[in-house]
C-alpha cells in the first residue's frame, strides 16, 4: 500500500527531489570522466546567470521551451503523450519561412501576427493527422508521433534542398528573410535595452510565451473546454457518459498541442536565424517533455522548468566552450531529469514516504 | 537494373536489416512481456559504444562484444527498475533513457579518447571481419542461385548469422517451452501468472533483461560489423525503425524478419541513387528514408489489418484484491 | 452429516481442512480482518457470507498468499502452514476461482490450464498430459470443455469450468469460489452447484464466497458470516434461515421492503421500440427491445449480469448507439447521429446514475465540485459568461447538494476517490435527481453503499417517483427490484423475456424467466 504524502510535498518536493536526483547522477558522471562538478556548476552559472547577457541566451532558451512544454502539458491533460512537438516545430519552422518569404514585409508588427498564423497552422496540421488516427482508428498516439518526427525531418531536407534553396547557395537552407520581418531583440525594446546592453537572440516572443502560459492556464482551469479536456485524460468512458466528445477532445487538444510546438518556430526562425535551417528546432520538442513532467503540467511550473533548462541548454554550452566537458553533458542531464521525474516519480514517492512516516511520530 | 546490382542491393539489404533485426526481436521479447520498450535506440547506442570502446582499447572484438551487451544490460536493467519495480511509465522510461545514452555515449567516448565523441577506427582483430561460407566458389557456376549464395548468402560477418538464425530460435522458444508460454501469457495477462504461482516481476525481468542482450548485439554490430568504429548518434533512428518494424510484424517472429528485411531494403535502395534514376521514377533519397515511417503509421491506421498489441502492454501490474 | 453439532470435540481426532486462527490484516487505518477463526470441516461445503466490504475477498486473498496477515495462524490439515505466496498455496492445496477470471483471453483452454504448472521445459509432453487428465476430469465431474478452443470464444459459464479445471488439475484438495454465480444464469449456476456437490463426493473441501443467501441456504453445509472485517458466527446452515443470516450480515433487523404507496401512473414517457444495439466486436447485445415507462412509475428491468441491461442504459444515456425508435414525450430521439451523446439526452430531460460510478459516473481524481458539474458543465448557471465557467457558482452549488443528501464529509474541494461507496453515490444521485429529469435512469443504484445509503438512495427513488418522473431501474439484486418497482421485465440474451407485477410474482418465477425459460415475447 502506498503512503499518502500532502499535496505540497508531492507537488513542490516531488519534482525538486527529482531534479536533485538528476544532478547527484550527472555529478557522478562527470567525476567518472574526470571532470570537477563544482567547476562546471561555476561555469554554467556564470555564463548563464551572472551577467545580462548569459540571460540573453538563457531566456532565448526558455522561451523555445515554454512553447514546447506548454504543447506537451495539454495534450497531457487531454491523456495524450505527445512525442511530436519536435516535428510540429519543424513544420512550424516552415509555416514561418513560407509566411516570411512571401511578402516584402514592411514592418515586424505586421510581419509577426501573419508568420504566428503561419506556424501555428503548419504545427497543428502536422499534429493533426496522428490526432485524427488516435480518435479515428486508435492508433497508439505515441508511435504515430515518433514516426511523424521522423517523416517531418524527410519533408524539411526535401522541402530546404529542392524547393526553397536559394539558386547557387551549397548549404540546405532557405533565403534570409526581408528585413521588416526582422523581430525586435530584448537589447532592443526600451526599457529593457538599459539591462540588455548587449546584442542577445532573446526576443519579443518571450513575452509571447508568457502570454501563452496565461491563456493555457485559463483554457484548462476556466472554460469548459479544459474541463472536458481534463476530464477525458483522466477517463473517456467517464467523458463518454458526460457527453463529452472523444473523437472532438482528441482533436482539438492535439491541435493547440501541435500549434504551440509550431509558434515555438517564432521564437528561433524568424526571431533568431532569420531563414530557415535544417533541424532548426534543434531538440527542443523534446526538451518539452522534460520541461512538462518537471513543470507537473501546470503552466506556472512549466515557465520555471523552462527557466531552468534554459539555464541548462546556456550554461551547457558555456562547458562546451571553456572547458572539455562536452555539450552532450544537458542531453544527459535532460534525460535523467525526464527519467526521475516521469518514470521513477513512484521511488521518489516512497523515498519522501519513507522521510513522513518517520517524522510523524516526532511530530506527534 | 542488371542482375549483379540487384544482388549487391540485396547485399547491402541484409547488412542493413540486421541491426534492425537484432533490436526488433530485442523488443519483442520485452513486448511480448507485456514491458514497451521505446528504449531500443539508447540501448543500441550504448552498446555500439561500449563494445568499439572496449574493442579499440583491448584489440579484441569479442570482449568488445560482451562489453557492449553489458551496456546495453546496464540500460534494460534501468527500464526494469523503472518500469516493472516502480511501475513507472515505461513510455517515459524509454524516451529518457534514449536521451540518456545519446549524451553519456559521448561524454565517455570523449573523455576515453578525446576524438569529438568518436572511437578510434578499429581494424584486424578489433572487429568482426566477413567469413565466407562452404562452397561459395565452387556453387558459383550455378546460374542464379549461385552467385545469390556468393553476393548475399555469403560473405557477411558473425553476428548477421546470429540475428538469422535467431529468428527460428525466437519462434520456438516463444511458442514450443514453457519459457514462452509464460512470456506471451504475462502480456496478455499477468494476473493469471501470478495467480498459477509464477513471478511476473521475474518473468518481465528476464524478457527486458534478454532485449537488454539483444540490444547489445545489435549495438556492437553497428559499430563493429557494419562500420569500424564508434560515431555520435550513429544508430541514427533504428531503434525506431525497429519499433516500427516490430509493429508491422504483429510482434511475431519471422514476420519481423521480412518487416526488416523490406526496411533495409528501402535503406539500402536510398544508398543507391543511381540505380533509382536509373528506373526512369523521380523518387527523392528522403522519400525512401521516410518509407519505413510511413508504412508504420499506415499499418497503424489499420489499413492494412489491425496491429493488436499484447493486451497488458504498457501497464505496471498491480495485484487485484 | 450427523455429528455437525458436535464438530469442536471432533478436531482432535479429524483434523480440519482449514482452520484459521486470528487473522488480522489492516490496509493503513482501514482494518479488514479483525481477528478471524474459523474452521472448515473436511469434504465439506462451507459458505462465507456478509456484504460487500465485509472483508471475504481480503480474508481468501490471504489464504491464497496474495497478502500476507499481520497476525494470527493457518492450519491445513492440522499443520501450520505459511503462505506467502500463490505458489505455496497451490502446494498447500489451495485452488481458487477468482471472481474476474485469470485466464489469457488468445491462449487455448489446455494452454492455461498447463500454464505455471508445465512439466519440464518443453510445452509438447505437458500439452499431451494435460489433454489426458482434461479429459478424464469432465467425465468424472461435469466438467466438459473443448480444450483446443481459445478462451475467447467460450461462454462464461464455460470459462469458469476452466477456472475450476485449472485447480483440479493442481490437484486441489481445498477449492475457493468467489462470488461465482454473479456472471451465471440460475440454469448455469445449477450446474455449477452439481460439479460443486460432485467434488464434494470425491471428498474435496469447498468455501464459497457469496453475498447470495439463497446460494448458501441451496447448498452449504455450514456458513460463516462476516461484519465489518470480523466473523460474527459460524452456524450450520440446516439450522438457520434467510432472515438470521440476513440480521447477522447487516447487524441489525432488516427492512426487506421499501415503504412506498401505491403508484399512480400517468402518460407514457419513455417509448421503446425494437431497440437494437451491436456492440465493437459485431454482437447484438440488444435484440429489438420494447418497452414503456409512465410519469410517476419505476419500472425494473431484472436479469443475469451481462444480459443487455448495461447496452440498455447505454443507449438511453447517450454512450452507445442503436437503432430502433426511442421517444420522450412523444419526441423521437436520435440513435447514430448528432443529437446521440450524453449532452442531448440531459438536454432532453433524461437523468442518468450509473451502474459503475467509479468508471463512468465520477472522476475519481476530480474534486467534488467539479464532479457536481459533470456532464453538467454547459448549464447556463454554472458560467460566468460566453468564454469562462463559474466555478464559486459551482462550489455553492455543491455545497447545497451535500447539505441536502448528506454527504459525508462535506468538503466540496475533497477529491472523489477520497469518499466511501455511499457516500460518492450520494454525489451522483444528487447530481442526477436535482436535474429534475424528466426520466431517470438508474443502474444497480445501491452496488457497494452501505446499509445506511441504501435507504436514503431508496427513499430518494421513491419520492423521485411520487413527483411523477418516470424511472427505469436496473439492477442485478432481485430483492431491489421487487420491493422498489412498479412493474418488472426480465431481460433474457438482450430480449425482455416478460412483464411481470411485482405484488403477484415471485422469485421463482422470475428466476426462470431470467434463464430464459418461458415469457411471452420471442
Amino acid at each position: 500500500m502506498m503512503q499518502k504524502l500532502p499535496t505540497w510535498a508531492d507537488v513542490v518536493l516531488v519534482p525538486l527531489i527529482s531534479l536533485l536526483l538528476a544532478a547527484f547522477v550527472s555529478a557522478l558522471v562527470l567525476l567518472a570522466i574526470g571532470q570537477s562538478p563544482s567547476e562546471a556548476l561555476k561555469v554554467m552559472v556564470e555564463g548563464a546567470l551572472v551577467s545580462p547577457y548569459g540571460w540573453g541566451y538563457t531566456l532565448y532558451y526558455a522561451t523555445s521551451f515554454i512553447f514546447t512544454g506548454l504543447a506537451v502539458t495539454i495534450a497531457y491533460h487531454a491523456g495524450l503523450f505527445n512525442i511530436g512537438a519536435e516535428g510540429q516545430a519543424q513544420l512550424g519552422g516552415l509555416g514561418v519561412a513560407l509566411v516570411c518569404l512571401a511578402l516584402p514585409w514592411p514592418h515586424w508588427t505586421l510581419a509577426l501576427p501573419a508568420a504566428m498564423v503561419g506556424a501555428a497552422l503548419f504545427g497543428a496540421a502536422w499534429a493533426a493527422i496522428p490526432a485524427y488516427l488516435q480518435a479515428k482508428r486508435g492508433s497508439h498516439i505515441v508511435i504515430t508521433t515518433i514516426m511523424f518526427n521522423y517523416i517531418a525531418s524527410a519533408l524539411l531536407i526535401y522541402i530546404l534542398v529542392e524547393v526553397l534553396r536559394p539558386d547557387g547557395q551549397m548549404d540546405p537552407a532557405s533565403a534570409r528573410f526581408p528585413a521588416g520581418t526582422k523581430l525586435p531583440t530584448l537589447h532592443e525594446i526600451p526599457g529593457l535595452s538599459l539591462i540588455f546592453t548587449k546584442q542577445v537572440p532573446a526576443n519579443v516572443t518571450l513575452f509571447i510565451a508568457l502570454a501563452a502560459c496565461v491563456v493555457i492556464w485559463a483554457i484548462l482551469w476556466r472554460t469548459r473546454l479544459g474541463y472536458e479536456i481534463r476530464a477525458f485524460g483522466k477517463s473517456e468512458a467517464a467523458a463518454r457518459y458526460a457527453g463529452i466528445s472523444p473523437v472532438k477532445v482528441t482533436m482539438i487538444a492535439m491541435l493547440i498541442s501541435g500549434a504551440l510546438a509550431g509558434l515555438m518556430a517564432i521564437n528561433n526562425v524568424m526571431g533568431e536565424s532569420e531563414r530557415l535551417l535544417q533541424n532548426a528546432s534543434e531538440g527542443a520538442g523534446f526538451i518539452g517533455i522534460a520541461v512538462a513532467l518537471m513543470g507537473r503540467n501546470h503552466p506556472l511550473g512549466v515557465l520555471l522548468a523552462a527557466l531552468l533548462f534554459g539555464f541548462l541548454y546556456q550554461g551547457g554550452a558555456e562547458l562546451g566552450l571553456w572547458t572539455s566537458i562536452p555539450i552532450e553533458l544537458r542531453t544527459v542531464v535532460q534525460g535523467l531529469v525526464i527519467l526521475f521525474t516521469g518514470a521513477l516519480d513512484q521511488m521518489v514517492r516512497m523515498m519522501l514516504g519513507v522521510v513522513f512516516r518517520t517524522r510523524r511520530p516526532q511530530a506527534a | 537494373m542488371d542482375y549483379a546490382t540487384f544482388l549487391q542491393i540485396l547485399d547491402t539489404t541484409v547488412r542493413l536489416a540486421t541491426p534492425l533485426l537484432l533490436a526488433c526481436l530485442a523488443g519483442l521479447y520485452s513486448e511480448r512481456a507485456g514491458v514497451f520498450d521505446i528504449g531500443l535506440e539508447g540501448k543500441m547506442l550504448m552498446a555500439a559504444m561500449t563494445s568499439a570502446a572496449v574493442a579499440a582499447l583491448t584489440g579484441s572484438v569479442w570482449v568488445g562484444l560482451a562489453a557492449g551487451i553489458l551496456g546495453a544490460l546496464l540500460f534494460a536493467l534501468v527500464h526494469g527498475l523503472a518500469s516493472i519495480t516502480f511501475r513507472g511509465n515505461q513510455l517515459i522510461s524509454g524516451v529518457a533513457l534514449n536521451f540518456v545514452a545519446s549524451g553519456i555515449t559521448v561524454l565517455i567516448a570523449q573523455d576515453l579518447f578525446g576524438q569529438g565523441g568518436r572511437t578510434p577506427p578499429l581494424s584486424g582483430g578489433a572487429r568482426f571481419n566477413a567469413i565466407s561460407l562452404p562452397f561459395v566458389d565452387s556453387l558459383s557456376v550455378v546460374p542464379i542461385l549461385g552467385p545469390m549464395y556468393r553476393e548475399v548468402i555469403s560473405g557477411h560477418t558473425f553476428l548477421v548469422y546470429v540475428a538469422a538464425a535467431l529468428v527460428p530460435a525466437t519462434w520456438w522458444l516463444l511458442y514450443r517451452t514453457r519459457f514462452g508460454l509464460r512470456l506471451r501469457a504475462v502480456g496478455e495477462n499477468p494476473a493469471s501468472v501470478d495467480t498459477a504461482g509464477v513471478s511476473v516481476i521475474r518473468l518481465r525481468f528476464t524478457a527486458v533483461l534478454i532485449t537488454g542482450v539483444l540490444c547489445g548485439l545489435a549495438g556492437a554490430y553497428m559499430s563493429t560489423g557494419l562500420q569500424a568504429g564508434f560515431g555520435r548518434e550513429m544508430t541514427a533512428g533504428r531503434g525506431y525503425i525497429a519499433l516500427a518494424a516490430l509493429i508491422f510484424a504483429k510482434w511475431r517472429p519471422w514476420q519481423a524478419l521480412g518487416a526488416t528485411m523490406l526496411f533495409g531494403f528501402f535503406q539500402a535502395l536510398a544508398l543507391r541513387p543511381d540505380v533509382i534514376a536509373k528506373t526512369g521514377l523521380s523518387i527523392p533519397v528522403p522519400a525512401l528514408d521516410a518509407l519505413p515511417y510511413i508504412l508504420t503509421v499506415v499499418v497503424l491506421a489499420g489499413i492494412v489489418g489491425k496491429a493488436i498489441p499484447p493486451r497488458a502492454g504498457g501497464e505496471p501490474y498491480v495485484k487485484e484484491r | 452429516m450427523q455429528g455437525q453439532g458436535t464438530l469442536g470435540r471432533q478436531a482432535s481426532a479429524a483434523p480440519f481442512a482449514i482452520e484459521l486462527r486470528g487473522i488480522s490484516k489492516a490496509f493503513g487505518p482501514v482494518q479488514a480482518n479483525k481477528d478471524i477463526s474459523i474452521q472448515v470441516a473436511k469434504g465439506s461445503i462451507h459458505g462465507i457470507i456478509g456484504e460487500n466490504g465485509a472483508g471475504k475477498s481480503t480474508l481468501m486473498s490471504i489464504l491464497y498468499g496474495f497478502y500476507k496477515a499481520d497476525s494470527g495462524e493457518i492450519l491445513i490439515d492440522g499443520k501450520p502452514t505459511t503462505i506467502p505466496d500463490s505458489q505455496s498455496a497451490i502446494r498447500a492445496g489451495i485452488g481458487m476461482v477468482f471472481q474476474h477470471f485469470k485466464l489469457v483471453q488468445n491462449f487455448t483452454v489446455l494452454e492455461n490450464v498447463i500454464l505455471g504448472a508445465e512439466e519440464g521445459a518443453m510445452l509438447a509432453p505437458s500439452l499431451s498430459k494435460a489433454r489426458k487428465v482434461l479429459g478424464d476430469l469432465a467425465r468424472e465431474y461435469e466438467l466438459d470443455v473443448d480444450p483446443d478452443a481459445l478462451i475467447e470464444d467460450l461462454s462464461v459459464g464455460h470459462q469458469q469450468r476452466v477456472e475450476i479445471l485449472k485447480a483440479l488439475y493442481r490437484q486441489a484438495d481445498i477449492l475457493i469460489l468467489d462470488e461465482p454465480t454473479g456472471v451465471l444464469t440460475p440454469a448455469e449456476a445449477d450446474h455449477l452447484f452439481r460439479i460443486l456437490n460432485g467434488l464434494k463426493d470425491q471428498g474435496k473441501t469447498i468455501i464459497l464466497i457469496t453475498h447470495k443467501l439463497r446460494e448458501i441456504m441451496e447448498i452449504t453445509d455450514m456458513v460463516s458470516v462476516m461484519r465489518r472485517g470480523q466473523m460474527v458466527a459460524t452456524v450450520t446452515t440446516a439450522q438457520t434461515s434467510p432472515e438470521e443470516l440476513a440480521e447477522l450480515m447487516v447487524g441489525r433487523k432488516v427492512l426487506l421492503h421499501v415503504h412506498k404507496d401505491p403508484a399512480t401512473p400517468g402518460a407514457a414517457v419513455l417509448e421503446v421500440e425494437n431497440l437494437r444495439v451491436v456492440d465493437d466486436q459485431k454482437v447484438e447485445r440488444l435484440r429489438g427491445i420494447s418497452l414503456t415507462v409512465r410519469a410517476g412509475e419505476i419500472l425494473g428491468i431484472a436479469g443475469v449480469a451481462g444480459n443487455g441491461q448495461s447496452e440498455l442504459l447505454e443507449v438511453l444515456g447517450g454512450i452507445a448507439k442503436g437503432s430502433g425508435t426511442i421517444r420522450l414525450n412523444g419526441k423521437e430521439l436520435d440513435l447514430t447521429g448528432k443529437f446521440s451523446d450524453g449532452r442531448s439526452r440531459r438536454a432532453d430531460g433524461i437523468a442518468h446514475v450509473p451502474e459503475d460510478r467509479q468508471v463512468l459516473g465520477l472522476i475519481m481524481d476530480f474534486s467534488a465540485w467539479e464532479n457536481v458539474a459533470f456532464g453538467y458543465h454547459h448549464a447556463p448557471e454554472y458560467q460566468k459568461n460566453a468564454l469562462f465557467m463559474d466555478n464559486d457558482a459551482i462550489r455553492a452549488d455543491t455545497e447545497k447538494k451535500m447539505a441536502t443528501f448528506d454527504v459525508r464529509p462535506p468538503i466540496p474541494t475533497l477529491a472523489a476517490k477520497n469518499f466511501s461507496g455511499g457516500n460518492q453515490q450520494k454525489i451522483v444521485v444528487a447530481r442526477e435527481i436535482e436535474r429534475n429529469p424528466d426520466l431517470l435512469l438508474i443502474g444497480q443504484p445501491t452496488r457497494g453503499v452501505d446499509i445506511g445509503a441504501i435507504e436514503f438512495i431508496h427513499k430518494q427513488i421513491v419520492a423521485l417517483r411520487d413527483q411523477g418522473k418516470a424511472i427505469l431501474l436496473v439492477s442485478v439484486e432481485l430483492d431491489e427490484i421487487m420491493s422498489l418497482s412498479d412493474r418488472i421485465a426480465v431481460m433474457f440474451d438482450g430480449r425482455i423475456m416478460g412483464e411481470r407485477d411485482p405484488a403477484t410474482t415471485n422469485e421463482r418465477e422470475l428466476g426462470l424467466l431470467m434463464a430464459g425459460v418461458g415469457g411471452e415475447s420471442a
